[in-house]
């Protein structure tokens, strides 16, 4: 086997997991199920809440940072925090709690199978993490024109650090919730099979959850 | 054998695409083994260097920054690429589907997806190598920022591993939770599954917390970020306390499972229950839970609160007890037991003497007073290695003699391999028993040069390398080189799950998903009768 077929069939089986010829052919006797349907649909969603956890720790570094700086230099948090956009902030926050919302409604949509709704509220929270990330584009860059940037201060760098990680969850975000919506548009899902937007909108509440943290102790405390 | 069981999971398919693809756990956890294999040869090769430096004071064969590159590279190859990933990710991918009676892990896709990770970070990491670091495993600020090594590269794989460790993690608790068979009730699981899932929950837990570590290292390094550089109004202290609250858990990511690989063997080689089987469970999860508090007795001498100091003491006083509770377990387990000494028994006996040394030199460390006089010095390095390698190493040595016919379907020269154990065990002991009095006596570690009244002790530590090299090189020789014919499924009269199908086990492992009736580990009852 060649670098490039294997490089082709490792590209493909993570793009298509599902059609994924496993090299034990009797593995796939029952084809996407490799267990019962109740016990993976458990399963997947105990699953994601432990990843679940593993992302709140990795935040939890940055927020225990914060809390030791802020401890730290009260003054230095008071001032950064002033200095950030406040309405810009409320606007996003605005819209991921929105986005929360729509991704939920989704989650409902499907277990009765209305596809056709499933298909609106998706691309709505799709958008509304575009426009998220189209505003911090704004932030980001205003701030920099300023000549701030990460290690301006210590403040500055817990505002990129914890942002820029948030931003690159809403990233993968919408990279999950398009696949899930071209999936949708596949007619791969429906009341019966719909683990997968199930914990994908696990992950989105939990984006949203962050910000929903990260925007009062940035943009609140001055 | 049924249909779906035809072929056993060796022949079930050759080539590398039949491996490389594959979603069954056992090839997954062969898979692991061969790479952590490679990694344990690679990052020995390092230390032996490391050791052949100090024959003489000043240098020997390498230069001092070729010293601190080497032990670098292995002190973090092998916690990074063989003993984090190492027995939980290849036995317990091998064991824990057998062992509860499910055909595979709950996520056979993720399982692929995860060796996959793993290698992809070893990937990195080995490019890394084209700058090799020089900064210990532990990468302290500021030298971390301030050196022109290859540290972002290399950080940046261990936080690929870290994905992988995660994945691994969630895939066992949720297949212990889900897939036990019928009448596996907890109480019935075996203490390797028990040590796993112990070992996944660390995983976890604590694996995210270095990510963000190590991110954050590299945002210093790449932006500046300060919050590990006082200049900037930062503190490198910080970073150890991140850094420490996953690593020191991480020391029990890498110890349970081999404790829970003891747990199997002495039962089977006693032919008795094992002595306190909930006692050895919940333990394994007190040590998971008690690992999380204790981080910061890596830090006495960094100018932490004294009072900071006196709980982290306390805390790491408290670690002892369930490890003791073990290791009475274990030996009251063997009391009045038919003991039969095969080489997985040898290798076990030694991990009960070895890491009890390592345990209680550990209690020298945990003491704040002698921690002052020890911090730093050669009784670490012979500390954590007797823990290390008399434990964890010792126990996966175990493993691999225990479950080889499970694994190859095949028997191995008993005789020979206890030479080898006996080689391992004598070269262990004159390689780091020496360290402790080199440490006591005051012999930094991590150093290029040393006093030359030291020069005796260094030699007879590095002598014993030349030992337990040669036992290393027999002990892959005799495994090797399996006996001609077919191992029996169940060689040993074990009562447990995972030896009663064939050797090695058809492809779905059981012909159907057994009823569990009767207790773990029921010697000296049916068994015995039958046999």
């Amino acid at each position: 086997m060649g670098f490039f077929d294997v490089t082709s069939k490792i590209i493909k089986s993570i793009a298509y997991p599902s059609e994924m010829v496993p090299s034990i052919d009797d593995h796939a006797d029952d084809g996407e199920h490799h267990f019962d349907p109740v016990t993976e649909h458990e399963s997947a969603k105990l699953g994601m809440w432990l990843f679940l956890a593993t992302e709140l720790l990795l935040f939890g570094g940055l927020f225990a940072a914060y809390a030791i700086y802020r401890a730290k230099y009260p003054e230095m948090f008071m001032d950064g925090s002033k200095s950030l956009d406040v309405v810009l902030g409320t606007v996003n926050t605005v819209i991921l709690i929105f986005s929360s919302l729509t991704v939920a409604v989704a989650v409902k949509a499907i277990q009765e199978n209305r596809i056709k709704l499933v298909k609106l509220m998706l691309w709505i929270t799709i958008i509304c993490a575009a426009i998220f990330a189209v505003n911090k584009y704004f932030e980001y860059t205003y701030k920099f024109s300023k000549g701030i940037f990460p290690g301006t201060d210590i403040f500055y760098s817990i505002y990129f650090a914890s942002t820029g990680v948030h931003m690159l969850h809403v990233f993968i975000g919408m990279i999950v919730l398009g696949i899930l919506l071209r999936k949708v548009y596949k007619g791969k899902y429906s009341k019966e099979n719909f683990t997968a937007i199930e914990i994908g909108g696990l992950y989105w509440h939990l984006v949203d959850l962050i910000w929903i943290y990260l925007f009062p102790l940035l943009y609140l405390v001055g | 054998m049924s249909e779906v069981n035809e072929k056993n999971y060796l022949e079930n398919g050759e080539g590398f695409a039949s491996w490389f693809f594959t979603v069954d756990h056992k090839r997954i956890g062969v898979m692991y083994l061969w790479a952590i294999a490679v990694f344990f040869i690679i990052a020995a090769i390092a230390s032996f260097l490391v050791r052949f430096e100090h024959l003489t004071p000043g240098q020997t064969i390498v230069s001092a920054d070729t010293y601190n590159v080497l032990f670098t590279l292995h002190g973090s190859m092998m916690v990074f690429l063989f003993i984090v990933p190492g027995v939980a990710a290849s036995f317990g991918n091998f064991l824990i589907p057998l062992m509860i009676g499910a055909k595979d892990v709950i996520f056979p896709k993720l399982n692929l997806y995860s060796f996959w990770i793993y290698l992809a970070g070893a990937a990195i990491f080995m490019i890394a190598l084209a700058g090799p670091a020089d900064t210990g495993w532990t990468f302290y600020t500021p030298y971390s920022i301030e050196t022109g090594a290859n540290v972002i590269l290399i950080t940046l794989g261990i936080f690929v591993l870290g994905f992988s460790s995660i994945l691994t993690g969630i895939n066992f608790i949720v297949t212990m939770h889900k897939l036990r068979a019928p009448g596996m009730t907890w109480d019935r699981l075996p203490l390797f599954c028990w040590a796993a899932y112990a070992t996944s929950l660390l995983q976890v837990l604590a694996t995210p917390v270095v990510g963000i570590t190590l991110l954050l290292l590299i945002g210093e390094r790449y932006f500046g970020l300060g919050f590990f550089d006082p200049a900037r109004g930062g503190d490198p202290v910080m970073f150890q306390h991140f850094f420490w609250f996953y690593s020191h858990p991480a020391v029990y990511i890498m110890i349970l499972p081999a404790m829970g690989i003891i747990s199997e063997i002495m039962p089977v080689f006693s032919r008795k229950p094992i002595f306190g089987y909930k006692a050895i469970a919940y333990a394994s999860l007190a040590i998971a839970l008690i690992s999380f508090l204790v981080w910061g007795h890596h830090m006495f001498v960094s100018g932490q609160s004294k009072l900071v100091n006196i709980i982290f003491s306390v805390i790491t006083y408290a670690v002892a007890v369930p490890t003791a509770i073990k290791v009475f377990n274990w030996l009251w387990t063997m009391h009045k037991g038919s003991i039969e000494l095969s080489t997985a028994m040898l290798y076990s006996l030694a991990f009960i003497f070895l890491f009890t040394i390592g345990g209680l030199t550990g209690l020298f460390l945990g003491a704040l007073a002698a921690d002052v006089h020890l911090h730093d010095t050669y009784f670490v390095v012979a500390h954590m290695h007797y823990v290390m390698i008399g434990g964890t190493v010792f126990g996966f040595f175990a493993a691999l003699h225990f479950w080889y016919p499970k694994m190859w379907g095949r028997m191995f020269d008993e005789f020979k391999a206890k030479i080898a154990f006996v080689l391992i065990f004598i070269g262990f002991n004159v390689v780091f028993f020496p360290q402790f009095i080199m440490g006591t006596l005051g012999m930094p570690r991590r150093y290029f040069n040393y006093a030359p009244e030291f020069q005796s002790l260094h030699q007879i530590s590095t002598y014993g390398t030349w030992i337990i090299g040669a036992g290393f090189i027999l002990m892959l020789w005799v495994l090797m080189r399996p006996l001609p014919g077919k191992a029996p499924g169940n060689p040993y009269r074990s009562v447990s799950l995972e030896w009663s199908m064939d050797s090695p086990p058809g492809t779905f492992n059981f012909d159907e998903i057994p009823t569990i009736t009767e207790p773990v580990y029921n010697y000296g009852t049916k068994v015995e009768e039958e046999s």
